[in-house]
């Protein structure tokens, strides 16, 4: 304060006070005040929660991640036994969230739509029906929705010995639902092949088939030939491969039922309680998406003799969307995250695998520093497609 | 400058609150300042944790924190209890959310050594073994070639399960859920052909659990060695100190056939030195461990003698015999550590 004023416009040696009164470098000196306190906090966490393992003979460290498992998992998609480590492990946790999130997150939007459009439908009875399915599944949590379902499977359906057959080959049991699957053969493979490069033809010719609708006004019937390009190509590829017709049956020996692919009940119940739930949620987002579409295009659709039907799919519905999209990401980052209550009905998920291992090393922390990102990632993930989903579909403004 | 100093004084502040934070010594302490002991057991496993019909814990497992109790409060109720799955009893416990954790719990060198525990003593000599029902014509374990086997996450079980079957060169499916109840339940609706657990553990699900008793059968293989009791946070020796001898406590006192009944009757005539140091007729013993002289008295007085919990709990309730777990004057395994 006490120093004399410089010479004007001899901005260089301003004095600290002016310095410090000067906007600017109040902007840039609040925002590292708060990133320093942010950092200082998470030092002290860090530093504390380290200081006090240490003090109780904690040991810590991801060391543990190489050792032998030595538990068994039930449902694995990869290569696993009890000598396999605990990375192997959580690797097989987090596959198995991937896999019932994102069987949850494609069936809960075809089922959710469905209830959506129904409750704004003429049909009374329709429209009650809707109504009721969504407020009934809404309004339960879904952990006790959950158990409900993993209560009910298993003493719904008769033990191995006696299971039921509804169609020659797929088996109905206590144990869960049993369909015979085809033996490896190497045609397999090559339809994969087929189906992938059947998509990439079906997505130029609907770029041509838009392109002559854009230009003609004729309409093209895409779905039949996409339908019909798909199953070509592959029917194609497995009669090259030779036709293999070796199936896996189900069939009981010993204990259990063997041979065939296996849907557990724990599966079935998280991915019904899963499904079921979100879906009340898509569906009221769908219903609100409608909505936001003023009636006007109803009735400019009307006019022009569109049939209700095709109005709705081809003006409402991608109307609507521009609307349903954020809210839509919201429920599957939340599928994906209440994924993590399967550990209620054993379910070998991610947390289940998390918890084992937290438990059988007691490295509490570590674990679930491990599953934390991984759901962080997740969701991180779900929200970068569903942000460039949204981009494409946007208005664009002309 | 300003800034700096700011700074300076909140990492002295932190480091100072840090340093706080870990003090050995402060499990006893706390206790004492509390009025009560945290216990963490079993959420539900009858003759070792379970709440009876007006909701009292009891349990051979509970007697011993009832011992602790006494012990250091002179009454056997100044307990709270906390139940805890098995995956999450090692973290209530390293937490300091419970000060003893009496939840069958085995003892192997990992928990020991890895997870900053201390197992203070056994108080139950178990095995694993394999309970099916007998619908399935099953009379050994060698026979389980692909059963599916329903278990408790987070558990030496699980373990031993994986190692046993591979070692016989089978396999199985193994069905993990947390909660014992859920386990159970899904064992007794079919879901599994096999549960497996400690023996007594099994015995105390098929004697309180199914429906009917005699259509299940624990089979003859025992599988493991699992010897099961009461652990504490390694840091507060003194802590650990107490709930050591208050369960030696209870052994002794079996071995020199002190009672709940006879015990003033002792106190006051028996003129051997063993039992005159065990109940504090000569003192010295509660002073060494910081507890009042009339610390193993409270304990036999209100909490019994290890043979009267195990008959309580475990004899009448699950009708598993002594076995293993009589004193080792009978053949038995238990030995207390000598109170003097």
């Amino acid at each position: 304060m006490s120093k004399p004023q410089n010479a004007p416009g001899d901005v260089r040696s301003k004095g600290l006070v002016d310095y410090l009164n000067d906007e600017n470098v109040r902007a840039v000196l609040y925002q590292v005040v708060a990133i320093g306190l942010i950092v200082l906090a998470g030092w002290y966490l860090v530093s504390n929660t380290l200081y006090n393992l240490e003090q109780q003979n904690i040991s810590t460290g991801y060391g543990f991640l190489d050792l032998e498992a030595s538990f068994e998992i039930s449902e694995t998609m990869i290569d696993y036994s009890a000598q396999s480590d605990y990375a192997t492990a959580l690797m097989v946790g987090l596959l198995n969230t991937v896999k019932v999130s994102l069987l949850g997150i494609i069936l809960c939007t075809i089922i959710g739509t469905i209830f959506g459009v129904a409750r704004l439908s003429s049909n009374w009875i329709v429209r009650k029906l809707a109504t009721v399915y969504v407020e009934t599944f809404r309004n339960i949590p879904v952990l006790l929705q959950l158990f409900f379902w993993y209560a009910l499977i298993p003493s719904a359906f008769p033990h191995p010995r006696d299971a039921l057959e509804p169609l020659p080959g797929v088996l109905l049991t206590s144990r869960g639902m049993y369909l015979p699957v085809p033996e490896p053969d190497n045609a397999y493979t090559l339809m994969t092949i087929a189906a992938v490069i059947a998509c990439v033809v079906i997505y130029f010719v609907r770029k041509w088939a838009k392109k002559r609708q854009d230009a003609t006004g004729q309409p093209f019937p895409m779905l039949l030939a996409g339908i019909g390009i798909f199953v070509g190509l592959v029917l194609a590829a497995y009669l090259a491969g030779g036709a293999p017709t070796d199936m896996s049956m189900p069939a009981l020996k010993g204990f259990n039922i063997q041979g065939g692919y296996n849907i557990s009940p724990e599966f079935m119940a998280v991915l019904i309680g899963l499904t079921v739930y979100t879906s009340t949620y898509v569906a009221e987002v769908v219903r609100s998406g409608i909505q936001a579409v003023p009636n006007g295009q109803w009735e400019a659709a009307d006019s022009l003799g569109i049939r209700r039907s095709i109005a709705l799919r081809k003006v409402i519905l991608p109307q609507s969307m521009r609307v349903a999209i954020p809210p839509l990401t919201n429920q599957y980052l939340n599928l994906t995250k209440n994924s993590s209550l399967a550990v209620a009905v054993g379910y070998p998920d991610l947390v289940s695998v998390s918890n084992t291992t937290m438990n059988q090393t007691g490295q509490a922390i570590e674990a679930i520093s491990i599953f934390m990102s991984i759901y962080l990632g997740l969701s991180l993930l779900t929200s970068l497609f569903m942000n460039w989903f949204n981009k494409k579909m946007a208005l664009v403004e002309r | 400058m300003k800034i700096q100093t700011i700074l300076a004084a909140g990492a002295m502040t932190v480091a100072a609150v840090a340093a706080q934070n870990a003090q050995a010594g402060a499990v006893l302490d706390g206790i004492k300042a509390k009025g009560f002991v945290q216990c963490g057991v079993n959420t539900g496993l009858p003759g070792f944790s379970a709440a009876n019909a007006e909701g009292k814990w009891e349990g051979i497992d509970v007697d011993v924190c009832r011992a602790a109790a006494a012990a250091v409060f002179g009454d056997a109720n100044a307990v709270q209890y906390t139940p805890l799955t098995a995956a999450q009893r090692f973290t209530a416990l390293q937490s300091g959310e419970i000060d003893i954790l009496s939840r069958n719990t085995t003892a192997t060198t990992t928990r020991d050594a890895k997870l900053g525990l201390t197992f203070v003593g056994i108080n139950y000599y178990d095995g694993q073994g394999f309970l099916i029902p007998k619908a399935l014509g099953v009379s050994s374990a060698t026979e389980l070639d692909g059963a599916t086997v329903c278990v408790e996450p987070g558990t030496t079980t699980e373990l031993n399960l994986a190692d046993y079957f591979r070692a016989k060169g089978m396999s199985f499916e193994p069905v993990v859920i947390e909660n014992i109840n859920e386990a159970t339940a899904a064992f007794f609706s079919g879901r599994c052909d096999v549960y497996t657990t400690d023996a007594s553990g099994l015995a105390s699900i098929r004697t309180q659990m199914a429906e009917n008793p005699a259509d299940y059968v624990i089979l003859p293989e025992i599988i493991s060695k699992e010897p099961l009791g009461p652990v504490v946070a390694q840091g507060d020796e003194q802590w650990s100190d107490v709930v050591r001898w208050a369960f030696a406590a209870m052994v002794e006192a079996e071995e020199y056939g002190v009672t709940m009944e006879n015990v003033d009757d002792m106190k006051a005539n028996s003129t051997n030195p063993g039992i005159q140091r065990l109940l504090g007729v000569s003192p010295g013993m509660g002073e060494a461990l910081g507890l009042d002289e009339a610390w193993a008295y409270n304990i036999v007085k209100q909490v019994g003698n290890y043979g009267e919990s195990y008959e309580k709990n475990v004899t009448a309730k699950l009708g598993l015999e002594r076995g293993l777990n009589a004193l080792w004057t009978d053949g038995g395994l238990q030995y207390a550590w000598p109170v003097r």
